[in-house]
């Protein structure tokens, strides 16, 4: 799977569980500062990564992915 | 020093009888019926005695953000959505008045029952790790104040009465308690309930608490009458926004009536059923008239809470002939709006006010034939057109809670 298509399937996932625009969802985005994803979010994030990617995400990672391109290099390294 | 007036600026709600305040109002005047039966598969699933329910007239998705609906539980949906309403109704706007001088008081009767089961299920089905983030903030009763306080940006305070079917009138006194001591200036009260799902009809069912006339939905709530079996569970919330009388005239705010009156008290009788002369409730009339400073006679009107269960009705009059008199009249929203628990007594609450700022009062339905005992004036057939100085609402819940508001001309 390209970079390209991790995004746009991660882009998917934060619009349904947060309603951000899939446009404004870029690799320099912060979730927290940017994006105003709270920390539940980020759980239905994960679940929904996992789900969608197989990459499962532990949470002493999840607490690292600070920027939307943390979380697609992360899903590319793990799947 | 005198405690200062409290006056209502601003009126919202979501009801079977239609998703806003001019809906709702003219359903009751026009004596429209919010009831329907209930098509949902686990009404056939489960073989549930009760097949009619009061739901919404207009489903919370239609007007909430999609992130909002996924978001909050029905009960908090709709709360925020009858908050919306309300302060719009108000005009504050963004700084008509100090986060730390404006207060939430949002009561329920059981909260996010829904989101309870249906992650109860997921976890059962798919795994822990299925559950939602967010399952609390969901179920918790105190979400939908929490919520309201958050879209108001609310520092003074948020709260949630817990006393079923009395909690949005609960809460409605918790708000004028803190306007007349001055805590706040401003508070945002009421009452939101939406837990139409199978267990709770079972376990309302199971207590026989509830109509069956699942044949006639629409003449299944009868308030009053002879023939009336049990109550017809509702969904909804009602809100309004109330002030201290020098702060709403400072800022020229339109004022729709006052609650100038508040009685609370408890049976200590029993669990759930109504003591059957009605002493405690006539306690809480007689108190909510002192408070007011009006006289029984002042009292053209009663709200009533007649569910239509066969003790409660008539205890319920005896309460109101024994604090108030035989003169008042009366009218049983619930054979219109079903039963909306922790919602019932803030939406109620609103009829009365419109009732007194109108001098109509909505009629009741299905009272074919009186119930003798009652031995009051109810309004059926249309509404009827009455000059009202001052009108009590009556709220009683399951715990022996018993809540009484005088409301008053602007």
């Amino acid at each position: 799977m390209t970079n390209e298509e991790i995004l746009s399937g991660l882009a998917e996932i934060v619009n349904e569980v947060a309603g951000v625009e899939t446009s404004e969802i870029t690799r320099d985005k912060s979730f927290v500062d940017d994006l105003d994803i709270d920390s539940l979010s980020m759980v239905e994030i994960a679940v929904q990564v996992e789900d969608r990617f197989g990459s499962k995400v532990p949470d002493e990672d999840l607490a690292n992915l600070r920027t939307v391109g943390d979380a697609v290099d992360y899903v590319a390294k793990h799947t | 020093m005198t405690p200062p007036d409290v006056v209502v600026t601003g009126l919202g709600a979501t009801t079977p009888l239609g998703g806003d305040i001019a809906s709702t109002w003219d359903g009751l005047l026009s004596g429209r019926s919010g009831l329907s039966a209930l098509t949902r598969e686990w009404v056939d699933r489960y073989e549930l005695p009760v097949r009619i329910a009061a739901q919404l007239a207009t489903e919370p998705a239609e007007t909430l953000k999609r992130v909002e609906a996924r978001r909050w539980d029905r009960c908090e949906q709709v709360a925020v959505i009858a908050a919306r309403e309300a302060w719009q109704h108000a005009g504050l706007g963004d700084d008509g008045v100090e986060p730390e001088r404006l207060a939430v008081v949002i009561g329920t009767g059981i909260g996010g029952a829904v989101t309870l089961l249906e992650q109860d299920d997921l976890l059962e089905q798919e795994g822990m790790r299925k559950v939602s983030p967010l399952t609390i903030p969901m179920l918790m009763p105190n979400g939908p104040a929490a919520y309201v306080g958050l879209e108001l940006g609310a520092r003074g305070g948020v709260h949630t009465p817990v006393s079923a079917c009395a909690s949005g009138a609960e809460a409605l006194a918790m708000a004028w308690r803190m306007l007349r001591a001055g805590e706040v200036d401003v508070v945002v009260a009421g009452g939101a309930e939406a837990c139409i799902t199978a267990l709770p009809l079972a376990g309302f069912a199971q207590m026989r608490a509830m109509s069956t006339r699942n044949d006639e939905p629409e003449r299944a709530s009868r308030p009053f009458d002879t023939q009336r079996d049990g109550f017809v569970l509702g969904e909804g919330a009602g809100v309004m926004v109330l002030e201290r009388e020098e702060f709403a005239a400072a800022r020229s705010a339109t004022v729709h009536g006052r609650l100038a009156g508040i009685g609370t008290t408890s049976d200590a009788y029993h669990i759930t059923a109504p003591e059957p002369e009605g002493i405690g409730a006539s306690r809480a009339i007689t108190a909510a008239l002192r408070t007011a400073g009006v006289e029984p006679s002042d009292v053209g009107h009663v709200n009533a809470h007649a569910t239509a269960t066969s003790v409660g009705d008539v205890a319920e009059a005896a309460a109101i002939r024994s604090s108030i008199g035989d003169h008042p009249v009366l009218t049983a929203p619930k054979s219109a709006l079903g039963h909306l628990l922790g919602a019932a007594g803030a939406v109620e609450g609103i009829a009365t006010l419109l009732a007194v700022r109108d001098n109509l009062i909505p009629p009741t339905l299905n009272l074919d034939e009186i119930d003798p005992e009652v031995k009051l004036d109810v309004v059926a057939g249309a509404s009827r057109e009455v000059e009202l100085h001052a009108a009590v609402s009556d709220s009683f819940g399951f715990g022996g809670h018993n809540v009484a508001l005088t409301f008053t001309q602007a």
